[in-house]
Order: C-alpha cells, then structure tokens, then sequence
C-alpha cells in the first residue's frame, strides 16, 4: 500500500522560505499570488495490514514535529 | 566528576565540547557514540554538542532524538542529571522532548556566524549561577535553524518559570522574544543556541562561556 504523509508547518508559525519564494514569484512577474507555504511530502511504501494508528505514530514520533507541523495521512489507491 | 560527550554522526563541536570541560574541570570527559544503548554509569554531567547530525535530515536533530543512545540522555535527565545541548543540541533535545519548542529555519534565510551579545535572565539555576541574572555576555553563534518557536502560552509559561535562560542582545535569528537558551522545567535541562565552548579562553576571541562550564562543576563539587 502506498501511503502520502503530507506534513505543513501550522497556521501561524513564519515559513521564511516561503515569504522567500513568495518574493521570488511577485519578481517573475506572477501577480496575485497571496501566500506560498512549504511543507513536505513523505511517500511510504507499506505492508497493506498497517493500520491507521501505526501510521499516526509514525507521524506523531518521526515525520511531523507537532509543536510547529501538521500532518495528513492519504492513502493512494494502487 | 565523571562527564560524556556524546557524538552523533555529523556531529562537529564535539571535539571543542571535550576540550572546553576538561580545560575548565581538569578531566577528559568520556567520549560516547550515538550507537551505543547505554551511557557509562554514575555520569555526573551530559553534553550534547553542535553539528549536523545526521545530515539536518528531515528536520535537524529529529534522527538524533531517535537514536539508541537518547532514550539513555533521556532517562539520565529524568534522574536530575545536568544534560547541556548546545546548537545540534538544543535541537535534538527539543525533538526528544526534553525541551519545548521547536527550532526553525533562522528567519533572515542566512546561517549565522558571528559573536553575539546575550542577557543572562536566569541567573540561579546550575548552569548560570556564575554569571548573575542580568548579566551581559558574548558568546558566537553558528546556525542555520536557531529561529525559537512555541505557541504562547507556552513561552508564558517558560517566562514565568524562570526557564528562559538567555537571551540575544541583538536580533539574530528571528527566535520568539529573542529567546537563546531554555531550562527544562527542573531546571537540570539545559538548550542553547549559542556556542559557550567556543569562549574558553582570550585566544578564542573571548571567554565569556568559561563561567557555565565553572557553575556546572562547581555544583557537582558541593553535591
């Protein structure tokens, strides 16, 4: 089973890359452009009898870190 | 006084951490690798150093605060043991849970690399004594992701504990109320960005951070 952990950094919390790449766009001429965040995406490869409280662990103890993250659990049809 | 430094792999002021307590302590500290589960016995201090530890994957210090050797840091600041985390180590410890807050990407984009004027607020608590609340201080930075970040009531909460040991005298990294370093709520627990064992003595360019390294031993001594 093939499983997307999409880790962004909270609401609130300064993302200078973003603000950085926001910059970056308005100096390529992209008008319109309001905010740019950037998070990351995990893609895991996993045995299909992994339940859902397992891979919330993974993300709780490794992937995100939840004083500053949140983290969506998507699991991709094969 | 029997002190470890612990070396992860990236790690890179391990080396000047070992040198910095046995100038200041008159004894080589005991040299630990991150692979091994279990720290030596009857370890009177812990010293996490600065680096790259394991490369700054997926965030710095997240793969450090899951090796075996941490659970051992862990247990030990559980037991009232002083653990100091300087740079990497302030990172790791927050990722391990010993210290709240996070360490973000340092808001000016830059690594930062110079000497830095600090306040000393807390100036009572086993690694500080020697300075005195209030005290000024110069001691280098060099980081990349040194930015403090916690919600608010956690910082007012740190705030009214006491627990924010330093802060920048200048603007450095973007970090919340300019915070530089944080005590754990037993105040054994020890974060700082800023890098003491690079200021031991005057051929360094200064000797500001000689004083933590004397309040530590010298509480150890009493003890």
């Amino acid at each position: 089973m093939k499983v997307r952990i999409h880790v962004s950094l909270k609401p609130g919390v300064l993302d200078p890359q973003g603000r950085a790449v926001h910059h970056a766009l308005d100096g390529l001429g992209f008008s319109g452009v309001e905010d740019v965040r950037i998070g990351r995406l995990v893609e895991l490869e996993v045995a299909d009898t992994t339940t859902d409280e397992a891979l919330a662990e993974m993300c709780e103890k490794l992937l995100a870190n939840t004083v500053i993250e949140n983290y969506r659990i998507e699991k991709v049809a094969a | 006084m029997r002190a470890a430094v612990i070396t992860f792999p990236g790690s890179n002021c391990d080396r000047d951490m070992a040198v910095a307590i046995e100038q200041v302590s008159g004894k080589a500290p005991i040299r630990v690798w991150h692979g091994d589960a279990d720290l030596p016995d009857g370890l009177d201090f812990i010293a996490l150093p600065g680096g790259f530890s394991y490369g700054d994957y997926l965030r710095s210090g997240a793969m450090a605060a899951n090796s075996p050797i941490m659970r051992s840091v862990v247990a030990a600041a559980g037991r009232g043991v002083p653990v100091l985390g300087v740079c990497n180590g302030f990172q790791v410890l927050t990722e391990a849970g010993l210290l709240p807050g996070a360490l973000m990407r340092n808001a000016g984009q830059t690594f930062v690399c110079r000497t830095v004027a600090l306040s000393v607020e807390n100036g009572e608590s086993l690694f500080t004594r020697g300075y005195g609340a209030g005290a000024s201080i110069r001691i280098p930075v060099a980081h990349h992701d040194g930015n403090f970040f916690a919600d608010e009531a956690t910082l007012d909460r740190l705030e009214g504990e006491g627990r924010v040991a330093f802060r920048y005298g200048e603007a450095v990294n973007g970090s919340q109320r300019d915070i530089a370093g944080v005590l754990n709520e037993a105040g054994n627990v020890l974060g700082m960005m800023p890098h003491p064992e690079r200021a031991i003595e005057d051929a360094q360019g200064g000797s500001d951070g000689r004083a933590m390294f004397e309040s530590i031993f010298a509480n150890l001594a009493v003890a």
